[in-house]
């Protein structure tokens, strides 16, 4: 009773914490795109390709409350945003909001599929590498994790698209919609790297695991390896494991950006760098914010399950409070 | 099966220390090689790298152009080479910064405690709380291209990293006795700071700096790939592979080579990075 009691203390405790957070990345937002200051509205009108005179442009700020006191306007703003109101792009003119939720599922989309094949890469990998300490097997994956931390993705991504795509034709070189054939090779880039940093994680804790005494008392007592190692190794690793990866949840959404423009998926990714070549502010804040607040609130989710699913780490938590 | 063996001798750490000395010495080279070839690129290049002849566009790696030509037939070697000026210097510079802002935040936050400390850490978990790309992205979007901005704009998400590493040390450094005994002696908090801290926190905050280095060159090059970094027609590895990425089909050589470059260097300083690491944090 009294450990639930703290931990749903602790849960509220850090929505709490979350709140102030929440305002500092819409500020931020708005104010970067105040800062870009009246050029914006110069952009918007010499994107309609018109010539602008001094009182359009006056006329036009004034259309959009620029006249108004910094605080005025955010707040004027942020309201809007609660009713789910971030303007119109300058580009397209359409609905913010609307555009930036029709582009976010192939993003999740993409994020989801490099999960699984990050997952199905390096826990395997990690394992055997932890397995086979020193050996062959462990240099040799670790080589190969190696080289997958050292290659930018927009080098992996031009070398997939060069080998699997033009040489051998397997994939679509540009998806043209959400299937899995186009959505392979951004996959596959994001999983490389991610799959070169998790193995290594994968294997450190495999490693602790294995160096615990329960693993020596088993073997003591005739238990076959393969059978600890499934049976306890994998249980205890995986929490963890399974930690570690959503955490990645968070900075994967914000890491697509560029494979995203690479390949021609059609996300949140590309729209931004897209809208970010336009000088398209709405669009980049609504990105910039919306992703500030999936990732920060993934993160919180990640940690709360985190303690509700290893009672140590939740009583440490809550003592330290 | 494996077994964990826990008892190292003595003879094997000196064995491993000595192994570990070597690695330094060979990578470090090659990193000063790299930094060198960065340095004096204007030298070492065998064409000039700027020079357009666009009777001379796209050729294929031969022995006169061993990197072939780009599309206004430019030496793609020699732009690769000139090319490490703006990917590697840049870095270099970047790393140097936030190592600086970051320590000096950190130390004097750690060392002062209180107030000041809790506000810093607040602010930095600020930042650490932000995907970290996301918000690289909307700064070099708001200050415009450029290699300067790049930096700017990775610096300002990448401090708060070292500073959470310095001030952690300095929290362990500032309780031990020699620092009490310094307090007792009236040395005042700078020098308490500069002989005494910054000389016993040195190593984990340059293990951190040595293993960023790859990403930030990484990081760097992916800002100029998306056109948020060095602007055409300065040579730079991202903005190099980015320019030349329509033609991957016909002419792959154009992307490639800036692209090998990436990953070599890339392939020096993590290297480096994990002997440094293994060299003053040996397990």
């Amino acid at each position: 009773m009294f450990k639930g009691y703290s931990l749903l203390k602790y849960t509220i405790k850090r929505i709490l914490q979350l709140i102030p957070i929440l305002f500092a990345i819409t500020f931020l937002s708005f104010a970067m795109m105040r800062l870009a200051g009246s050029d914006v509205v110069e952009q918007k009108m010499l994107n309609t390709g018109q010539v602008v005179t001094d009182a359009q442009l006056e006329a036009a700020k004034a259309q959009l409350g620029l006249d108004k006191p910094f605080l005025v306007q955010y707040i004027t703003w942020l309201n809007d945003l609660l009713h789910g109101d971030m303007g119109v792009s300058f580009v397209s003119g359409m609905d913010v909001f609307d555009t930036f939720i029709s582009k976010l599922p192939a993003t999740l989309f993409l994020t989801v599929t490099s999960i699984v094949l990050t997952v199905i890469i390096s826990i395997p990998l990690g394992i055997i590498s932890a397995v086979y300490k020193n050996k062959f097997w462990d240099y040799f994956i670790r080589f190969f994790s190696f080289i997958g931390n050292s290659m930018p993705n927009f080098f992996v991504s031009l070398v997939l698209m060069y080998i699997l795509g033009i040489k051998l034709r397997f994939f679509p070189i540009i998806s043209r919609e959400m299937s899995f054939e186009s959505v392979a090779m951004p996959t596959i880039t994001l999983a490389i790297a991610m799959s070169a940093k998790y193995l290594r994680q994968v294997r450190t804790t495999v490693l602790d695991e294995l160096g615990k005494d329960y693993i020596m008392g088993a073997k003591a007592r005739g238990v076959k390896f393969s059978t600890t190692l499934w049976k306890s190794v994998m249980r205890e690793s995986l929490v963890t494991i399974i930690t570690l990866l959503a955490l990645s949840i968070g900075s994967l959404l914000g890491g697509t950006a560029i494979v995203e423009s690479i390949f021609m998926w059609d996300g949140v990714g590309k729209m931004a760098v897209d809208a970010i070549n336009m000088r398209d502010y709405p669009i980049i804040q609504a990105y910039v914010m919306w992703m500030a607040i999936i990732y920060v609130t993934v993160n919180l989710i990640t940690d709360l399950s985190y303690r509700l699913l290893d009672p140590r780490i939740r009583l440490e938590g809550t003592d330290n409070e | 099966m494996s077994s964990v063996n826990r008892q190292v001798s003595v003879r094997q750490l000196k064995v491993k220390k000595c192994n570990t000395k070597c690695r330094l010495i060979v990578f470090a080279t090659l990193a000063i090689c790299l930094v060198a070839v960065a340095v004096f690129a204007d030298r070492l290049c065998p064409y000039d790298p700027y020079a357009q002849d666009l009777s001379l566009s796209y050729q294929a790696p031969s022995a006169a152009h061993i990197m072939g030509t780009d599309a206004y037939g430019r030496d793609m070697f020699s732009r690769v080479i000139v090319g490490a000026r703006a990917s590697i210097l840049s870095t270099l510079a970047l790393v140097c910064i936030i190592t600086l802002v970051g320590t000096a935040v950190g130390t004097i936050s750690g060392f002062i405690g209180g107030k000041v400390d809790a506000i810093v850490m607040r602010v930095s978990d600020f930042f650490l709380a932000f995907p970290g790309l996301v918000f690289a992205l909307a700064v070099a979007a708001l200050l415009g291209g450029g290699v300067l901005n790049a930096i700017i704009a990775l610096a300002v998400i990448s401090w708060p990293k070292y500073a959470r590493v310095a001030r952690s040390q300095t929290l362990s450094v500032k309780v031990s006795s020699f620092v009490q005994a310094a307090v007792l002696a009236g040395d005042n908090p700078p020098q308490i700071i500069f002989r005494h801290i910054l000389p016993n926190i040195f190593g984990p905050i340059l293990v951190t700096a040595m293993l960023d280095i790859g990403t930030m060159t990484m990081e760097l090059a992916g800002l100029s790939f998306l056109g948020l970094g060095a602007q055409p027609p300065i040579a730079e590895w991202g903005s190099m592979m980015s320019s030349g990425r329509s033609m991957l089909q016909t002419y792959p050589w154009v992307v490639l080579s800036p692209g090998i470059a990436i990953f070599i260097s890339v392939v020096i300083f993590n290297l480096l990075g994990d002997t440094v690491r293994d060299y003053l944090d040996p397990k």
